[in-house]
């Protein structure tokens, strides 16, 4: 709703939690410290879910916050503190020279291909569908329920049928070490 | 004079704002300002009344001395908690150290954005909701902002550098996290009533029903348990637990930054206390009568809705008190198997009871009204029977005699002769 009738909030919001976004990454990838560089990464999912919630996707937004950074960051602060993992001396995942270098190429190239994308004459808009009035009922979330339970739902329930072949993966690996 | 200047000021900014905006700007502020003083205040007086209510359940006296029946106990220890020394244990994240107080306490304060608190209010610039910020995700909102909470505990756990804290941090993580999914569970039979996550329909849903209480038991039963765990009350201190852990992730703390946790911790209760209301007694619904939610809403009105929403508030947050002075705390491996075991597979399959008789009722021809909450009443009235009389044989109801498995208890018989040899000839 708000690139409708508030252009500069919104234009001065968008680009606020963009480079946000943008900062909190680098500083992501460039921390030695595990539980930091954790850290940063929660502070670029939220300021990702603040960009959903300003495509009127707040659905998708609460749920970026709900399940990467409520669940998914905190098992992983888990994990790196069970192992303490915390002294930057001991572990890091930053290669040397080389591996920058080529880490360096690849981010150029897609930066490149994206600005190449951006420029190209060809129409690469999404298809919007025709604006209509949300529906009174369900709010928010029947537009995302509606095609996934009915056009999407074999694609759906695959997905489901994926994560719970991982689950029970992850059941089996964490049993044989039981055993042992 | 300042309904005139705001908006004229907004215009400047943004020509192309609505008029109405500034009417909005200006009662939004209104509503921060006069919830956070509220809570805030209400922080403080619950830890007092924690120590009286303590006092009484023990037969003692507690803190009279400073002011009239001690009243004014929370003022001197607010002065005591900000003239203490500060320490810095050695080698800890200072940055972390520093943070982590903050993030524990500003998640329970998001939450209240989104709670409605009282009827409507009529002004001359048109009826003001008595909420906040009425987003249309209210509830999930709710649920993102409070598995927020759990970074502040383990974040200063670990920057502490201590075992102690570590190990509470630790806890803190495993717990929230798994009481996370029964608590988002046990709620989704709230939202297949209402049919939106809106947390101003839940309550007209109520209104309409009945209350979710009487409706959803079995939910209300799982949102209770969660919500203890999710505040790290006892039964579910595990992360503070002074008995093991000295104080757990807060060992390191002092002055201020450890008084930080303790309002964390009862604003969490407070929140908690509110989200139960809401979600399972009307929120500001006054019972036996609709006199509170036809128009012509007036300032009357709010006042009293907004009296009842704080006294079902406030009976949440004695509950907490007076649980914590009567039980005690879990093992943690009874913990984990009454959050995993018994928790999620009972929300599971309630989600799917629920569920089946809404359908079943909505094919049968009955409108969502007090007949519809009739038959779930009388449904739910079985499902409570069957869980905790048949199925529960007092399992839940009195944890302490939860029992282990054979094998696990011939692990730990076998585990004991080896510590009996660790402590050398001479024990």
């Amino acid at each position: 709703m708000g690139n409708e009738f508030l252009p500069l909030f919104y234009t001065f919001n968008f680009y606020l939690f963009g480079l946000v976004a943008l900062a909190c990454a680098l500083m992501f990838v460039t921390r030695k410290s595990p539980v930091a560089a954790a850290m940063w990464l929660v502070g670029a999912m939220f300021s990702l879910a603040a960009l959903y919630v300003m495509l009127d996707a707040q659905f998708v937004g609460a749920m970026q916050v709900l399940v990467y950074t409520g669940a998914i960051m905190v098992v992983f602060l888990f994990v790196v503190m069970l192992l303490n993992l915390g002294n930057p001396g001991e572990l890091s995942d930053i290669r040397g020279k080389w591996g920058r270098l080529v880490a360096g190429f690849v981010g150029l190239a897609l930066v490149a291909e994206l600005m190449a994308l951006a420029k190209s004459p060809l129409d690469l808009r999404l298809v919007v569908p025709a604006v209509t009035a949300p529906p009174q009922t369900g709010g928010v979330i029947a537009p995302i329920a509606g095609p996934l339970f009915k056009e999407y739902l074999l694609a759906f329930e695959l997905t489901s049928i994926l994560l719970l072949v991982a689950i029970m993966g992850a059941v089996v690996l964490a049993k044989k070490k039981d055993a042992r | 004079m300042l309904t005139h200047t705001l908006p004229m000021l907004l215009q400047v900014a943004d020509p192309q704002l609505p008029p109405t905006t500034g009417v909005f700007v200006i009662f939004s502020i209104i509503k921060m300002l006069v919830i956070f003083g509220l809570v805030m205040v209400t922080v403080a007086y619950t830890t007092f009344a924690e120590r009286r209510i303590a006092a009484w359940i023990q037969d003692r006296h507690g803190p009279n001395r400073v002011g009239p029946w001690g009243l004014f106990q929370v003022l001197a220890d607010g002065v005591k908690n900000f003239m203490k020394e500060e320490t810095y244990p050695a080698d800890a994240n200072k940055i972390l150290f520093v943070m982590a107080p903050a993030l524990a306490f500003v998640p329970a304060m998001l939450t209240w954005s989104v709670i409605p608190f009282a009827s409507p209010l009529p002004t001359p610039w048109g009826r003001i909701d008595m909420v906040v910020a009425d987003l249309p995700i209210g509830f999930l909102f709710t649920l993102a902002i409070s598995s927020l909470g759990v970074y502040g505990l383990t974040l200063a756990g670990w920057s502490s550098n201590n075992k102690y804290a570590l190990l509470g941090g630790l806890r803190a993580s495993a717990q929230m996290v798994s009481y996370e999914i029964a608590m988002g569970m046990s709620t989704v039979c709230v939202l297949l009533l209402a049919g939106n996550v809106h947390l101003t329909e839940i309550i007209g849903q109520q209104v309409a029903m009945g209350w979710n209480v009487l409706l959803l038991s079995v939910a209300f039963f799982l949102f209770l348990i969660a919500a203890f765990a999710e505040t790290n009350r006892v039964p579910f201190d595990l992360p503070e637990s002074e008995s093991e852990l000295v104080a757990g992730y807060h060992t390191e703390y002092s002055a201020m930054k450890y008084s930080m946790f303790p309002i964390a911790e009862y604003a969490n209760m407070i929140t908690a206390g509110a989200m139960m209301s809401t979600l399972f007694l009307g929120g500001w619904d006054i019972p036996f009568t609709t006199w509170d939610n036809v128009p012509p809403f007036t300032v009357l009105k709010t006042l009293v809705t907004f009296g009842f929403f704080v006294a079902k508030t406030l009976f949440w947050v004695f509950f907490f008190i007076w649980i914590r002075w009567t039980l005690p705390r879990f093992r943690y491996d009874q913990l984990m198997s009454l959050g995993w075991k018994f928790m999620l597979p009972v929300a599971l399959a309630y989600v799917a009871i629920i569920a089946a008789a809404v359908v079943a009722l909505d094919r049968a021809g009955f409108t969502r009204g007090h007949k519809f909450g009739a038959v779930l009443f009388g449904l739910n009235l079985v499902l409570v029977v069957v869980l905790f009389f048949i199925l529960d044989r007092g399992r839940v109801v009195s944890p302490a005699y939860s029992r282990l498995d054979r094998a696990a208890v011939d692990k730990l018989r076998a585990v004991a002769p080896s510590r009996a040899t660790l402590r050398g000839p001479g024990a």
